[in-house]
Parts: C-alpha cells; sequence; structure tokens
C-alpha cells in the first residue's frame, strides 16, 4: 500500500443524508471520522447559486448534480439466464454523487411509514392466509417497529424542517392529516405548504370518491425555520428547481444546508472528497474490518484504518461494496443461500396526465419538489388485498416539483413529436395541464437481486453491480388497479384529454424512462441471519463493525419516498452504535 | 426527465405551415455555411422566418452535414402561425455548439464495451457518443437519400420528401447502414427540443422565442406570489439567465 492514513475511530463511505447523520450521531459520540465521498464537494454557496443552478441543460440534460455513469454504473437484465447489459444513460433512477448525494438533488417528500408496512408479512399471512403471498414474493417483516421509530422519524423531521398537517397526534386525529397514519408525538416543524392549482383540485377529487385528502409531507420549508442543530433554513419560493437540482434558497432539506453547517466546524469530522472507496479491508476471517481502501484525487491508492467502517453510499453502491469486499455471503437465487443482494425492489410509479382549456391556470413551472396532495385510502391495511388482487398498496399524488420545456412539455394522446401539429400541443398544454401520480409498493421476488456482473468492469477494473429485476404481475395488477383509481378521481375534474400510463400485462421494466430513484433492498435488515445481510440496527451479521445504513436495508418497498424512513433508520442506527457498540464493540444481536 | 414519449403517428400540420414548408422558400443567407449547390431549395427556414442577427460558423459540422441539420431543425419545429421555428432561433448554431460538449462526447454515458444487443426497454447499448450518432446518422440518412433519389442528398430533398424520411425514421422503420434510424432521430429530435428551449446563452432560443410562444416565465424562479392565483394568467414575461426580459 502505497499511502496509510492514521487510524480513526469510523470511516463513513458517502456523504449524502445517511453519511451526514452518522457523522454527526459518532462525532456527537466522541469518535474521530474521516468520510470519504467520491464527488465534489458541494455547497449552496456557490454550486446552488442563482442564477447558474436554475439552466435547464445543465441540470437536466448534462445532468450536473447526479453521478456521470461513465465511471460507475450497473447492469440490468429482466431475468435470471438474460445478459445483463450496462445502464449507459441515465433514466430509471438518478444517483447522485458528491457531497449531499441524493439528498441534494432529490424532490423532498417526507413520509414516514405505516405501522403495518413494517409487518407486512405477518398481516398480509393473518389477513388473506399464507397462500395468498406466491411462493416466489420474499416478503419479509422489518425487525423494528413503528413505535421504536418514532423518536427517530421526529428527530429527522424537525432537521429537515419539514412541512405539512399531523393526521394523529399522541393516538388522537386530526383534521387535515392523514387519518391512516401512525401516531405523532408533535405536530410537523412547519405547516404545510401553499396549494398551486392541481393539489388544491386533488382534494375536490378524493372528497368525490370518498378519499381522505392530506397534505403530502414536504421537506421543502414552507417558512423560515431553524432546525435542531441551529441551522438556518429560507421559505420555498416555488422556484420551480427541485428534482435535479441543489436548492437555491435554503429551503429544501439536504445534508449541505441541514447536517454540514455543523459538521464543517467540528474538528474530529474530516471530510476527504474526491475519494473513491474501492474496498472494505478485512481480516483473514472477514470477520473484522480493518478500514476501507480508497482512490485519492490523484489517483493513488489509500489505506484508510478505522474501528468502524460505516457504509453510507447510495443503496445500489453499499450492495457492490459489500460484495466485492467479501462482506457476508452472495446472495444466490437458485440455491435460495447467502444474503448480500437478495430481495431488491424499486418502486411502482405511474402518471396520468390531465390537458384543459386555457382559463385553467395549472402553471407547471411553478414547483415545489415535496409539496402536494396525496390519501391512503388505497395504502397499507386500507387496501382489500383479496378484492384488489395483489400484495402492497400505494398513494395517488398530485405534484409539481417544476416543469420547464427542456424537461419536456406532456401533449395529449395522439400528437405528433415534432412539427406544427405538436408545435400547437405544447402551446396549448404548457401552462394548461398538470399530472397525478400513482406510487405503488413494490415486492421482492427470489429472482430479483443485486450481484457481480461477469462481465462489464467500473473504471477502477472492479466488476460492475448487476440488477436482475422486471415488473412481476403483482406490481402490473397493482399498477392497473391504481391508475384506474386515479383516472376516476381525474375524469370528475373533466379536463379536455386525459393520458394514463398503467403497465400492461407482459410489459417489462423500461430503464429508458425516469420512474422513480427508490431502488431498495439488496443488504436488508432482518431477524435470521440466513435471509439478511443486516440485523435490526443495519450491522452486518458478519462483520459487525461494519454498518450499512440506506434504502438497501428495505425488505421491499412501500407507497412512500423511502428518505424519511431512510433517516429515521440512520438514527435508529446510531443510537445503537453509541449506546451499545461503543461500550461493547461486537454483535448487537446475537444470530 | 427526458421529453416524454409521443405516438409519432402524423397528424396533418396546420395548411398554412404544410404550404410553407413545401414552399421552402429560402430566406437566410448562411453566411459561411459553405452550403452545397444542391442544397439550396430546402436547407433554410420555412417562410416567415426572421433571419438569426449574427451569421454562425459551425465548428463541429462539415457543410454538408451543416445544411442537413438546418434543414432537418426546420422540418421538426417550423416557422408557423403558433411561434418561430428551430433554425430562426438558432437551434443549428445550438445544436453545433453542443456537440463540442463534454456531454456530447459520451462524458456522462458509460462507453465500455461489450456491445451487445438488448431490448429496447434495457436502453441504448451502442458504442457511438451523442456527436458520433448524430454524425454517423446523418451521413447514413445521406447515403439512402443518394441510392434512393437520384444521387440528391437530404438537403437537396423537397421538404415533403425529408418529413417523409424523418417520420420512418423516428418509427425505425428508415433502414440505414451502421446506426439504428431510431437511435439517430430520438437524439436528434432531442438536441432539436434542447436548442429550441434552453437559455439562449447555450446558442439557441434567440430573443427567448420559445418560452414566449409557450408562456414560459424562463430563469424568474421565484412564484411565491403565484402559487395560488387561479383567475389570471401568469402575467410576466420571461427572463433568460443573463437577466434581459423577453
Amino acid at each position: 500500500m502505497a499511502v496509510t492514513q492514521p487510524k480513526v475511530d469510523a470511516v463513513i463511505v458517502g456523504m449524502g443524508w445517511t453519511g451526514a447523520i452518522m457523522a454527526k450521531e459518532l462525532t456527537d459520540a466522541g469518535l474521530r471520522v474521516v468520510a470519504l465521498e467520491r464527488g465534489p464537494d458541494r455547497d449552496t454557496q456557490p454550486d446552488f447559486a442563482y442564477p447558474k443552478v436554475v439552466d435547464e441543460l445543465e441540470g437536466s440534460v448534462y445532468r450536473r448534480f447526479l453521478q456521470s455513469l461513465s465511471k460507475e454504473t450497473v447492469t440490468i437484465r429482466h431475468k435470471i439466464g438474460d445478459t445483463a447489459v450496462p445502464y449507459r444513460q441515465i433514466g430509471s433512477f438518478k444517483p447522485g454523487t458528491g457531497v449531499g448525494g441524493a439528498g441534494s438533488h432529490w424532490s423532498g417528500c417526507h413520509f414516514r411509514v405505516l405501522p403495518e408496512d413494517l409487518k407486512l408479512r405477518t398481516l398480509v399471512e393473518q389477513r388473506y392466509g399464507r397462500r395468498f403471498i406466491p411462493p416466489e414474493m420474499t416478503i419479509q417483516d422489518f425487525p423494528v417497529t413503528y413505535e421504536e421509530l418514532e423518536p427517530h422519524f421526529d428527530h429527522f423531521e424537525h432537521v429537515c424542517g419539514t412541512s405539512g398537517k399531523a393526521g394523529v397526534l399522541n393516538g388522537v386525529r386530526q383534521e387535515g392529516g392523514n387519518p391512516f397514519e401512525g401516531s405523532r408525538q408533535r405536530e410537523f416543524p412547519l405547516p404545510a405548504n401553499r396549494n398551486y392549482l392541481g393539489a388544491e383540485w386533488f382534494y375536490r377529487a378524493a372528497r368525490e370518491a370518498g378519499y381522505h385528502a392530506y397534505p403530502i409531507p414536504a421537506s421543502n420549508a414552507s417558512g423560515p425555520y431553524v432546525n435542531s442543530y441551529g441551522c438556518q433554513m429560507g421559505p420555498c419560493n416555488f422556484c420551480g428547481f427541485c428534482s435535479d437540482y441543489g436548492c437555491l434558497n435554503y429551503a429544501k432539506a439536504s445534508p449541505n444546508v441541514c447536517i454540514l453547517p455543523v459538521l464543517r466546524l467540528r474538528k474530529d469530522f474530516v471530510l476527504r472528497t474526491h475519494a473513491q472507496v474501492l474496498r472494505v479491508n478485512l481480516d483473514k476471517e472477514r470477520a473484522h474490518a480493518t478500514g476501507v481502501t480508497y482512490l485519492d484525487a490523484q489517483g493513488r491508492e489509500v489505506e484508510q484504518p478505522a474501528d468502524l467502517v460505516v457504509l453510507c453510499a447510495f443503496s445500489l453502491y453499499n450492495v457492490h461494496l459489500m460484495l466485492l469486499s467479501g462482506i457476508g455471503k452472495p446472495y444466490d437465487p437458485v440455491a435460495n443461500g447467502g444474503t448480500v443482494g437478495r430481495n431488491y425492489s424499486y418502486q411502482n410509479l405511474n402518471r396520468v396526465v390531465m390537458f384543459f382549456g386555457e382559463d385553467v391556470q395549472a402553471n407547471g413551472f411553478i414547483g415545489n419538489g415535496g409539496a402536494g396532495t396525496t390519501m391512503d385510502d388505497l395504502n397499507g391495511k386500507q387496501l382489500d388485498s383479496a378484492k384488489a388482487g395483489f400484495v402492497g398498496g400505494g398513494i395517488i399524488w398530485a405534484r409539481q416539483p417544476g416543469a420547464g420545456p427542456v424537461r419536456g412539455i406532456a401533449v395529449p394522446p395522439g400528437t405528433p413529436s415534432w412539427g406544427s401539429a405538436w408545435k400547437r400541443a405544447i402551446k396549448e398544454s404548457f401552462r394548461h395541464s398538470f399530472y397525478y401520480e400513482v406510487q405503488g409498493a413494490c415486492m421482492s421476488y427470489r429472482g430479483h437481486y443485486l450481484d457481480l456482473d461477469p462481465t462489464y468492469k467500473d473504471a477502477f477494473g472492479r466488476p460492475l453491480l448487476r440488477m436482475t429485476f422486471d415488473w412481476h404481475e403483482n406490481e402490473i395488477k397493482a399498477s392497473q388497479f391504481l391508475v384506474g383509481k386515479a383516472l376516476d378521481m381525474c375524469k370528475t375534474l373533466k379536463p379536455n384529454a386525459l393520458s394514463g400510463d398503467a403497465k400492461k400485462p407482459g410489459s417489462h421494466y423500461n430503464v429508458t424512462q425516469y420512474q422513480s430513484t427508490h431502488t431498495c433492498g439488496g443488504a436488508i435488515m432482518g431477524t435470521d441471519p440466513k435471509t439478511s445481510a443486516l440485523n435490526r440496527y443495519l450491522q452486518s451479521w458478519d462483520v459487525p463493525n461494519v454498518f450499512a445504513p440506506g434504502a438497501n436495508a428495505f425488505p421491499q418497498n412501500n407507497g412512500y419516498n423511502p428518505t424519511g424512513m431512510v433517516g429515521a433508520l440512520t438514527y435508529w442506527a446510531a443510537k445503537a452504535i453509541s449506546e451499545q457498540y461503543l461500550k461493547t464493540p461486537g454483535a448487537l444481536v446475537q444470530a | 426527465m427526458s421529453p416524454p414519449e409521443v405516438e409519432s403517428t402524423e397528424s396533418a400540420g396546420t395548411p398554412l405551415s404544410r404550404r410553407a414548408l413545401v414552399k421552402g422558400l429560402a430566406l437566410v443567407p448562411l453566411v459561411g455555411a459553405g452550403l452545397p449547390a444542391s442544397a439550396k431549395p430546402s436547407g433554410a427556414p420555412s417562410e416567415g422566418a426572421v433571419a438569426p442577427s449574427e451569421p454562425y460558423t459551425p465548428a463541429f459540422f462539415k457543410p454538408d452535414e451543416w445544411a442537413f441539420i438546418v434543414a432537418a431543425c426546420d422540418r421538426l419545429i417550423p416557422h408557423d402561425e403558433h411561434g418561430p421555428g428551430a433554425v430562426e432561433l438558432g437551434v443549428p448554431e445550438f445544436i453545433d455548439r453542443d456537440m463540442q460538449t463534454p456531454y456530447a462526447s459520451g462524458d456522462i454515458w458509460y462507453m465500455q464495451g461489450p456491445f451487445v444487443e438488448a431490448p429496447r426497454e434495457l436502453g441504448y447499448q451502442g458504442r457511438l457518443a451523442l456527436r458520433d450518432i448524430l454524425r454517423v446518422g446523418l451521413g447514413a440518412v445521406d447515403a439512402h437519400c443518394r441510392q434512393q433519389f437520384d444521387g440528391k442528398t437530404f438537403t437537396a430533398l423537397e421538404p415533403a420528401q425529408q418529413e417523409a424520411l424523418l417520420k420512418s425514421a423516428g418509427s425505425d422503420e428508415l433502414q440505414l447502414e451502421g446506426i439504428s434510424s431510431a437511435v439517430f432521430f430520438a437524439e436528434l429530435l432531442a438536441e432539436v427540443r434542447n436548442g429550441y428551449f434552453s437559455d439562449p446563452v447555450h446558442g439557441g432560443n434567440k430573443g427567448m422565442g420559445s418560452w414566449k410562444m409557450i408562456g414560459y416565465p424562463g430563469m424568474r424562479a421565484d412564484y411565491t406570489d403565484w402559487v395560488e392565483v387561479r383567475d389570471k394568467p401568469y402575467p410576466l414575461p420571461p427572463v433568460d439567465l443573463a437577466g434581459r426580459r423577453g
């Protein structure tokens, strides 16, 4: 090894939400922490400063805030036996890079989780019988309860200045919030954002259908706010540049705005950017990590010894690092053994677009990433799976993160994609159309998993991560059911034209179209080391001084956006490290 | 988000634009473009287009390629009663400049082999970067044209013939040597749209012409006062990154 850095107490791989939370909590606990971020440093000033940041070509075509796929990507195939091919151009999902990670270019939807979604397998079996779950569906209960996570959900919301309306406060239903949510200990730190037209009309459509609409919890500040750490946030001005972009207003919660201002002042916190971690180094027995090896900015291999290794990369790359380093046993879907790579799942996103006349001022260019209106009447335990014919619910929402013409202008079905007829259509629809979306859960299956690709390599010579994933009949049924309900809602608003994109039977996962960055699973938390890579504290069963917080820990995905859950789980894990692990380093759960 | 996928089933353009396209009168002198003689009838904006004030000399495209790009821009986004066309807004200039960016050289794409055939849902699997997709693609279309149209290049064809070719490329019916016509067309159309709609600083959308047409306020990025206004259209004209008002 050319260079070896002095040993530290903890090394953190990646400086997005989970890395920033871990760095804060571990330095609070008195540890000396080095964080290694593969991308550049970023902050509101100057990286997200107006007007440069709102350049649509830079943000949504050159994708300057997203991960370039030139050095690292994944390969994808639909099923075992197919040849996987590289994800060469950004499409279906958008991993981040740089300080802030995907947490700087996310939209801001900040849900908790429905208590019942943490006990999914148990509840489905109780309600519909064991046979209702197809044999290849490998859903599991989360090994943690809503009550255990509640203080961490609450804390993370108060770090993020989340704007919303409580539906259940200390067990008592509240007017205006989600009546089906788990109980909260207090109100949101900020009231809900104001409604643009599509969000306002959602209430009307929901009322007619008998649904209980409520404001989407949004970490896009509805007013000035100083968070739990003393970081100042500014009010969202609906600039329309959330998704794909860093926030110019200090209004969208991000690691950069909400946590790093504190961390950057800490002597025990060292942040090294352009530091590409290649692997976690293990002892001979592969039972203990000794640190990590990374490439520094000039390409030298550097060893960073540490007592504790926390993998805080984007969920896919956490799994990649575990596989490359030999942490735990790789999952084998044929033998049904091994754990790392198991239970990869995604998000079942579908859109319906409504086109109106020029008297309807939808103004899609006005945008707030997380804010909008949604309802849980078809999500969680509200969904009658026996009647609907599938497992896992979903939400329908009105969202308007901000439309610009480079990002695309929806046109009514049947419109050509160029020429005068197209021009006429975009002119008529740009200000006068809006969309609702269905965000469905996505179950996990024996044949959907992550492993190392046998052929393709990254720029550092390592095998790419290989994803085997396609739409299962269960998710196609869910898509059709939920899009049908969304279209029914839309019809009550009487648009001139309407389009919906429910998945058709036999349709395959299409990586060329953006759907969602909610890639989940692959290194899941569980109670059984035979079927999970991590225990309930996100600690590797096999290498107890490695923790891997992130959406990689979800045994399957639910109908909500994952960030709120990812943040809460990270605080939960950090608490276990501070209060239990540091006193007696070793496995926190006996296998 | 990439531009929405749209059915490319033809619906007739308006009578006026159709007439303008067929006439294909050359109004803009393409100074410095070195337009081949054969390109004269169609490598120019549709009728009524306003000439860009500054002539542009392409640096990436060769003269015959440049003429192709200009003609294709004019077919894809013609000048008509709805608003300005791509040529008058400087979209060819945008594309030529864009071809010289790291993006067009594959800076954010995974470009390593092996390159294998795969289902369409798994995305582009070719080895060409964007700039080469356009260059190889338009060369292949020209080769096809020479064979089918008595030695004429795309640029020398009548606008209606050019439209028909672009349509068959868009639907992948056009068989080209060395490249998928659908891949070429999708990237060409995306570039034309990007130039038409992105900030004028990048070379296209001159005078914020496309933004004015669709009512986009451009780079204002502050709508605090207009979130809940329902009864009147948003009143302010666009501004661009340089602070100019449209």
